[in-house]
């Protein structure tokens, strides 16, 4: 009993870790796009990072690396105790596709970043808009199945 | 050999190596290693006269490619977001401007007792890992395969990051033109950043940049990266002189000669708003790329932890007889 109730614990732990690995990976991809200087964001005081390209990409990164070991995690983590838990629902299907298809055009463009990579211009514009977009559909499918209490697993 | 890669013979010998490059560099999808194939520039800047003979050219062959803003400029917000017009004073050529986009420096500098007076042109460097290109958020600005980067200005919205993020602050706006006006122009955007673009539209034809066919003094040349930097080192060593763009910002497409240290004429330069340095520059992309092993051993790390929870929890599931089910 009390083992069960520290795998809940456990687990409300990591769902924490990941919204909140999740928002910074938000707000410093965004970042990356030149609008939190001319929108007042970065003169609040103590955002002045927002508008300082290099902080908030490295930033990027360091998140990217929390999530990719999260979802590593996660990914073997389910398979292994596929017999004794709950599966996951279809909501929850959707947003790990999503997060998945995050991670794989966000981890091309992390390539593209490395010296002597040259991707053809047309897929480095493809990337870009499509980790952008999906970072959208991400926040939207968040909020609806919060609003809707749709769980990832049942 | 000293004149192995100036002007004519670059069109013999650099001509078939820049049709190929150009040729593939059409939309591929693979990532290409592509040292040998990218084209550097030297300048050596002992033969400068300061004629502009270049600046003039520059100006001149790239003309159509200047931006023609439509004016008036449709309202911005909020106010404190820059207008910035270069339309009205297309003829300044003592800077970088949309307008201009290769000008002469001029220092003076003693060295080992001789007073130097030199005249540098300064454009973009065309740097090997360019984070103008790699860090525009759209893919607007572009990295070719021959080693030219150059900003689309069908596509740049404006927004001058590739300028925060360049070493030398090179890309110039100019308001009032470009894709934003079709978007939201009063909420973002703010025209097109404008550089040198290494006559892209040239090269891939096998000539040579206008700046270079120009100069009546072969102060330019261009040629496959690695023999335009063993070029360089002999002269150097030739005239005990000093190099910048090797190294700088992980390696430059743009290599000068100089018989006084770069320090010294870095001093020397006027610096400023379009008026580049020839300071130092770190690699700027290598803090984030040193990052990206670690994305690799990440997810291993988290499946690894996932394993071992599962071990534990197996292991004290048999012994309490393990009937969890
Ligand atoms: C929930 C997760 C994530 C969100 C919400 C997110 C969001 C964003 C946004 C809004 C941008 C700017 C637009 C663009 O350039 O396309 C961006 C850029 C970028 N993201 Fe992500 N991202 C996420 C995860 C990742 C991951 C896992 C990686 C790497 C594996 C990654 C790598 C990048 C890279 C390389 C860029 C381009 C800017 C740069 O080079 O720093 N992102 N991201
Ligand atoms: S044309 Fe040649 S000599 Fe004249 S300013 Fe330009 S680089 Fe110097
Ligand atoms: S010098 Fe600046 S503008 Fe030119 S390629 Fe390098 S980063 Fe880009
Ligand atoms: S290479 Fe072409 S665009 Fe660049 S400075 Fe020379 S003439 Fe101008």
């Amino acid at each position: 009993m009390n083992n069960a109730g520290n795998e809940a614990k456990k687990r409300s732990a990591g769902r924490y870790l990941y919204l909140l690995v999740v928002f910074f990976l938000t707000l410093t991809g965004f970042a990356q796009m030149p609008i939190f200087k001319r929108y007042y964001i970065a003169d609040i005081p103590g955002l002045g990072w927002l508008a300082q390209f290099y902080v908030t990409h490295y930033m990027h990164y360091l998140f990217a690396i929390v999530l990719l070991a999260i979802a590593g995690y996660w990914i073997a983590d389910y398979w292994l105790t596929k017999n004794r838990r709950g599966r996951l629902t279809v909501s929850g299907y959707v947003r790990a596709s999503i997060v998945f298809a995050i991670i794989v055009t966000g981890a091309l463009l992390v390539i593209r970043n490395l010296p002597d990579v040259v991707l053809s211009p047309n897929l480095i514009i493809f990337l870009d808009v499509a980790h952008l977009g999906l970072a959208v559909t991400l926040l939207a499918a968040g909020a609806i199945c919060l609003i809707l209490k749709k769980p990832w697993v049942l | 050999m000293e004149k192995q890669l100036s002007r004519r013979s670059f069109l013999k010998s650099g001509l078939a190596a820049a049709c190929a490059v150009s040729a593939s560099s059409l939309p591929r999808p693979a990532a290409a290693r592509n040292e040998t194939s990218q084209l550097a520039t030297l300048i050596d800047i002992r033969k400068c006269i300061g004629c502009e003979a270049c600046v003039e050219a520059c100006r001149e062959s790239n003309y159509d490619k200047f931006p023609k803003p439509e004016k008036p400029f449709p309202k911005m917000y909020p106010d404190r977001v820059p207008v910035m017009d270069w339309s009205d004073k297309q003829d300044v050529r003592d800077r970088l401007t949309p307008y201009n986009w290769l000008y002469i420096q001029y220092a003076e500098a003693e060295h080992k007792g001789e007073t130097f007076y030199l005249t540098i042109p300064r454009r973009c460097m065309h740097c090997v890992n360019p984070p103008c290109v790699k860090l525009c958020p759209w893919g607007a600005a572009r990295r070719l395969e021959n080693g030219i980067s150059r900003i689309d200005s069908d596509l740049c919205l404006g927004g001058s990051k590739c300028k925060t993020v360049c070493p030398w602050k090179i890309p110039e706006r100019q308001t009032g033109v470009g894709l934003y006006l079709d978007i939201l122009p009063a909420f973002a955007g703010n025209g097109v950043m404008y550089k040198c673009d290494r006559c892209y539209n040239l090269v891939a034809k096998g000539e040579l940049p206008a700046c270079i066919e120009a100069c009546p003094e072969d102060v330019q040349k261009i040629g496959p990266r690695d023999e335009i930097i063993r070029e360089a080192k002999k002269i150097a060593q030739e005239i005990d002189g000093y190099i910048y763009g090797e190294t700088e910002n992980g390696g430059t497409n743009t290599i000068y000669i100089s018989p006084v240290p770069f320090e010294k004429l870095n001093q020397s330069i006027e610096k400023g708003p379009g008026k580049p340095h020839l300071a130092p520059a770190e690699d700027s992309m290598e803090d984030g790329n040193n990052l990206a092993a670690a994305m690799l051993i990440a997810p291993v790390a988290g499946i690894a932890a996932a394993a071992g929870k599962f071990y534990k929890m197996t292991q004290s599931e048999n012994q309490k007889g393990g009937d969890r089910e």
